[in-house]
């Protein structure tokens, strides 16, 4: 479904993707991990046209996408929710929601009912009356995740939903997003909950660096000492595992 | 859709001239529409399109000049000129458009390149021969209404009527339309918008178009109803300041926010000249209002009246 080859992104002195290549398959869910800063959301910018990439290709249902504009990476069915929350905060809920179902009907009561199914498929159907800067962070992130979902994408990039959300609001949105896989959409999901990307994800990247250091089933890579020294530095795994044994 | 108010409004609107003959009642009329117009205009990229323009009498200036021009040197008649005005307006609305939003001008720099424009536009009519340069353009009186001449005022009356109706039915088809959903979404946050599948490069030139078209029709009104236009009545920078006046005090990115403040503005205009003879005096009222208005109504004074209905709602 998407395919990445070699990506990098370049600001400056900085290489925040480093030649970066993924595959994500149809009707599955894919995280996308790593430490704080090593350009999980640039490469998610990088691959929906709000960044262009300075190296590497992106094929997204066998056409190669690398540089469109974004609205034309939404059209094709290949949508983004921000990590910062960007409502448009002072349309409701409902008006936010019709902005992404406008994008395959020109008919508002058409939009409006999308908006309605979808509001009650992420559980903020009693909220679509509300004026979207009122809503709570838990709140907002359903927002980003129902107007993303009003697009009828093929592939959804969710940037850490669940940040910000007490253990309680992940355990509700959790069912949420294996519904809308099951409802045939593939997700893609950047995340630094681990507890969301265990029993969420079927394949995980690990990105440090901007380059992908592992991939696999997300068990596996929790055992993974490249993927330990990533996150708690050089000669952590050993230091855990001698503890472990002592 | 409420359509109470528009039919209300229009209803009363259409009565007026019969209830209040006096040439001064009717000329009374025919600026708070002629202002309304010209605001509605500005408030529909300004007020809906978040695309705050500093100098939106570059499309005023554009219409009534392309109507005047083509009927003192082509002699076209102005009712085919009032149409080839909005189309100018349109084209010098998408060309400024698109040479500013190409290179991603927003916010204040765009206000600063739309005033650029204008001053642009003033000191080039001034400066060529067929705009008639800085002693600007008389149309020659031939009173018919075949001539957009109307011997009586109750005729540009109603023509202004007509043309405020279109902008305030633009209006309203825009809160209710995907085209004003998708204004909205660049006018709140244009990179969500973007994610969305949004052309937001497109649907502002479209916006700043449809604006500057509206706006020209203002244009050729005026140079039909004063019969003189020159450059900086044209173009000046008091026209752009006006029409975004009244779209603030009224309430920007509202329905009936222009109409509202160009009526509140006349009333001042007309209070302040029965009361005193002093000069400017209007503008220093004007300028009072305003400060108070953003102070304490920053929506503008269609808040006023939302207030009342949800004070009636609750009881």
């Amino acid at each position: 479904m998407l395919e990445v080859h070699g990506l990098s992104k370049i600001f400056g002195g900085l290489r925040a993707v480093d030649g970066a290549s993924l595959a994500v398959a149809q009707g599955s869910i894919a995280g996308l991990i790593g430490p704080n800063g090593a350009g999980k959301t640039t490469l998610f910018a990088a691959l929906t046209g709000f960044l262009v990439p300075d190296a590497g290709s992106v094929r997204f249902r066998g056409e190669d996408i690398t540089a469109r504009p974004p609205h034309h990476i939404c059209q094709h069915g290949m949508v983004r929710t921000f990590q910062v929350t960007q409502p448009f905060a002072h349309l409701s809920v409902r008006e936010n929601i019709m902005v992404g179902a406008y994008l395959h009907t020109p008919d508002r009561a058409l939009a409006s009912a999308r908006a309605e199914a979808i509001a009650r498929q992420v559980g903020m159907a009693e909220l679509l009356e509300r004026t979207a800067s009122g809503l709570t962070v838990a709140g907002r992130k359903r927002l980003e995740l129902a107007r993303a979902l009003a697009t009828q994408p093929k592939l959804l990039l969710l940037d850490e939903v669940m940040a910000g959300l007490n253990p309680s609001e992940i355990d509700e949105l959790i069912p949420v997003i294996r519904g809308i896989r099951s409802s045939g959409v593939t997700v893609f999901l950047i995340e630094h909950v681990m507890q969301a990307v265990m029993s969420l994800a079927e394949n995980v990247f690990v990105l440090s660096y901007g380059k992908i250091i592992a991939q696999g089933a997300p068990r596996q890579l929790a055992a993974d000492p490249v993927v330990i020294e990533a996150y708690l530095g050089r000669g952590a795994a050993q230091r855990l595992a001698g503890g472990a044994h002592a | 859709m409420n359509w109470k108010i528009p039919a209300g409004l229009l209803a009363v609107a259409l009565a007026y001239p019969f209830i209040f003959r006096s040439n001064f009642a009717i000329n009374f009329g025919v600026l708070v529409l002629f202002f309304a117009l010209i605001g509605q205009a500005w408030n529909i990229a300004g007020g809906f399109g978040g695309q705050l323009s500093f100098g939106h009498a570059v499309f005023f200036g554009t219409g009534a000049y392309c109507s005047t021009v083509l009927q003192l040197k082509l002699g076209w008649n102005p009712w085919p000129g009032l149409v080839a005005s909005a189309g100018a307006g349109a084209l010098v609305g998408a060309l400024i458009a698109a040479l500013s939003f190409r290179f991603g001008l927003k916010g204040s720099y765009f206000a600063l390149i739309t005033l650029a424009f204008a001053e642009a536009f003033r000191i080039l009519a001034n400066a060529v021969e067929f705009t008639g340069g800085g002693l600007g353009l008389l149309i020659p009186l031939k009173r018919s209404a075949v001539n957009f001449q109307f011997a009586e005022r109750i005729g540009f009356y109603y023509t202004i009527l007509a043309l405020t109706v279109l902008s305030i039915g633009i209006a309203i088809w825009l809160k209710c339309s995907r085209f004003g959903a998708r204004l909205a979404a660049i006018r709140e946050n244009e990179d969500a918008a973007r994610a969305l599948g949004i052309d937001s490069y497109r649907e502002k030139v479209k916006v700043m178009a449809l604006s500057g078209a509206l706006c020209a029709l203002g244009g050729t009104f005026y140079a039909q109803y004063y019969l003189y236009i020159d450059p900086t009545l044209a173009f000046g920078v008091d026209k752009s300041v006006e029409m975004l006046l009244v779209s603030m005090i009224g309430g920007t990115g509202t329905v009936y926010g222009p109409l509202i403040g160009s009526l509140l503005l006349a009333l001042v205009g007309e209070g302040t000249r029965a009361v005193t003879d002093a000069q400017g005096l209007s503008l220093i009222i004007y300028g009072g209002l305003l400060i108070l208005i953003i102070g304490f109504l920053p929506n503008g004074l269609v808040d006023l009246f939302k207030l009342r209905w949800r004070r009636k709602a609750r009881a």
